[in-house]
């Protein structure tokens, strides 16, 4: 990839701003939003997962968020005195990646005759069964600790550096959200690495085929059973990877975490952020964390000074603001807010071709 | 100015579309590659496919030789498509045998025979739309490539340089078809014909042995068909078999070697286009009734 002087520029800026964003963050708006910014960090990773499964594969997954639980639980039952084990970091995450990664494939095997609407019901449920599993795993023998969950988890600890307290580095005292902030950064930086490279590959192009046409892409001699496994597991390994992250930062998790919505809210970020771009899935995963806190937080206020007092609980007004929000981009960005450059062609080139379709019929019967 | 003109006839051809099973004249002498050249590359025996009660093929029984181009004609609803999809492995046949190359092939999924090297087009176009027309035959070349999940994160040298080399076939097979348009035109903005030349270098992209076309000219205008039959005369003389189906009487009988007609999916006729043509059952079969 070559960068003019131009992007490059930019780039350096944007390197900057991220650096600097946990130490403004908390000087204007407060602690709070920094662990905001974590985990708007952490849904860009999950949206970049189901990416890979619904944007490029085209498999419309409703359970995505079965394989982030299943990354978190990973992580809680390793290093927490849940079972008194308490593994390294460097250890557990990456186990709870391939763990995702094997449910993955699990949960894909069954379902690859499936297209559309069928596939979402079945992916809908398995997202069930697993937080309902989570939710009653704790009788006759207790796994999970059932709905009460799984608390004091260890933060995320490299030899004897821990996230989950205030760390000096090189003069400047780093509390703990700042630390875990640069951590996902780190994270997220790969995950937006691999897609793009993925994107850009013999497996990435076998994977649009596929969404464009199983058919004729199984007749040009794409396995596309393989190739449909491989994107659930790749979609899923980003799912554990950032569930294990998830239950660092916490420090306490339970089902509840896990529900149908969650998995509605990335699919949102990916659709609405415009699917199958990178660049508009991660906008997406900024706003999509972002816009409701940023709701929950201004309602009150806001209304404080229209009416002089709180007509409607802030709660429910985020979620009303969130839907209309959400009902007029699809409105007036069908594509998505940053859709991919191929579907921007798309609904530019249209008149013209349309144009240049006329004049070629012209020119051939003449 | 249309793609019709900078033509197929006069192919400078710097391609090169030989499948590697094919043996090279100067290493076999002239009668082994005769008899090579006999051999069937396909051969169907007692084929037979139902669809319910219905038998949309029974007891279909034919071979196609090395190097030909075999027509395969029959009114509407003859279970012509049917065949196509019970060679190309999107149907599984119910009764019979599919030999290719020398191996049977039974209950085969059909990216095991695009592997083996039958590849198709589509009677309605089946292109990916929304990819751009050499993302469509860089697709093609998925079956004939290797590089896997490491290889598309680490970019080593080995997937950097097969990467480079798909792009650079798929460059060469648009400009063989003659679509003379920027290389990233989504295929659905491509004119009709040109879609339908797209179809034919996607599927040559995976070096098949045997090319099966489901009307490849459907819906063309003359000057259309004309440069499609040189195209696929370019395409035998690079070794490559060609099955195909048509409606175009004028293009089979101009084109084909031999010609197989078949009617409720029983085969009635098969020879030389001369003969089919004279055949009385043939001509009953298209008029109708006790024409002949």
């Amino acid at each position: 990839m070559k960068f003019n002087q131009k992007s490059k520029l930019l780039l350096t800026a944007l390197a900057f701003a991220l650096l600097l964003l946990p130490f403004a963050t908390d000087a204007l708006f407060g602690r709070g939003w920094v662990r905001i910014a974590d985990f708007a960090l952490l849904y860009i990773m999950l949206a970049l997962g189901l990416n890979i499964v619904v944007g490029y594969a085209g498999l419309l997954d409703l359970g995505y968020i079965a394989f982030f639980a299943v990354g978190a639980y990973n992580y809680a039952l390793l290093s927490s005195p849940q079972f008194g084990l308490h593994w390294p970091a460097w250890a557990v995450l990456p186990l709870g990646a391939l763990l995702a990664c094997c449910f993955g494939v699990l949960l894909g095997a069954p379902t690859l005759r499936l297209r559309g609407d069928y596939l979402a019901i079945v992916t809908l449920g398995f997202g069930e069964i697993i937080r309902i599993f989570l939710n009653n795993l704790n009788a006759p023998v207790n796994i999970t600790n059932g709905p009460q969950g799984i608390s004091m988890i260890d933060p995320v600890r490299v030899g004897g550096f821990s996230l989950g307290a205030t760390q000096e580095i090189f003069g400047i005292s780093l509390p703990s959200v700042h630390l875990y902030y640069y951590l996902f950064l780190l994270f997220t930086l790969l995950v937006v690495c691999v897609s793009r490279r993925l994107e850009d590959s013999r497996i990435g192009r076998a994977w649009m085929a596929i969404r464009e046409d199983e058919v004729a892409a199984e007749a040009m001699g794409i396995n596309t059973r393989d190739i449909k496994l491989l994107a659930f597991a790749m979609g899923a390994t980003f799912g554990g990877l950032s569930g294990g992250l998830f239950a660092g930062l916490q420090g306490f998790i339970s089902p509840e975490s896990f529900g149908l919505m969650e998995s509605i809210m990335i699919l949102c970020m990916v659709v609405l952020g415009g699917m199958g771009n990178i660049a508009g899935v991660v906008l997406g995963g900024v706003l999509l964390a972002l816009l409701p806190e940023a709701f929950r937080h201004g309602a009150g206020p806001v209304q404080q000074a229209l009416f002089g007092k709180a007509l409607v609980d802030p709660e429910s007004l985020r979620m009303l603001l969130f839907g209309l929000a959400l009902i007029a981009v699809m409105l007036l960005r069908p594509a998505g807010l940053w859709p991919s450059s191929v579907r921007r062609r798309e609904l530019e080139a249209d008149d013209g071709v349309a144009q240049q379709e006329q004049e070629t019929v012209y020119d051939r019967s003449r | 100015m249309t793609a019709a003109d900078n033509g197929h006839g006069k192919q400078a051809m710097p391609v090169s579309l030989s499948p590697s099973s094919l043996p090279q004249a100067g290493e076999r002498d002239a009668v082994s590659l005769r008899e090579f050249q006999d051999q069937a590359l396909l051969q169907l025996s007692g084929v037979g496919k139902h669809f319910g009660g219905l038998a949309a093929l029974s007891e279909v029984s034919l071979h196609i030789r090395r190097g030909e181009i075999y027509g395969l004609i029959g009114p509407n609803g003859a279970g012509k498509t049917t065949l196509f999809n019970v060679i190309t492995g999107l149907y599984q046949l119910d009764e019979g045998a599919l030999t290719f190359d020398g191996v049977a092939y039974v209950h085969c999924k059909p990216h095991v025979l695009a592997e083996a090297g039958i590849a198709r087009t589509f009677q309605n176009i089946r292109l990916f739309a929304n990819m751009s027309a050499l993302e469509n035959i860089m697709v093609g070349r998925h079956v004939r490539t290797r590089t896997g999940i490491w290889g598309a994160l680490s970019r080593n040298a080995a997937a950097c340089a097969e990467e480079r080399a798909i792009a650079q076939r798929a460059r060469e097979l648009l400009r063989y078809v003659g679509i003379d348009r920027p290389h990233q035109t989504l295929a659905k903005h491509l004119s009709y014909g040109e879609q339908r030349r797209l179809e034919i270098a996607r599927a040559l992209a995976t070096e098949p042995a045997l090319l099966a076309l489901d009307e490849p000219a459907a819906g063309m205008n003359a000057t259309e068909t004309e440069s499609l039959k040189s195209l696929l005369q370019a395409i035998r003389a690079s070794g490559i078999t060609v099955l195909l189906i048509e409606h175009d009487v004028k293009l089979i009988m101009g084109l084909c070697d031999r010609v197989a007609v078949l009617d409720y999916g029983k085969k009635i006729a098969e020879g030389i286009p001369e003969e089919v043509r004279r055949n009385p059952a043939v001509i009953a079969a298209y008029l109708g009734g006790e024409a002949a």
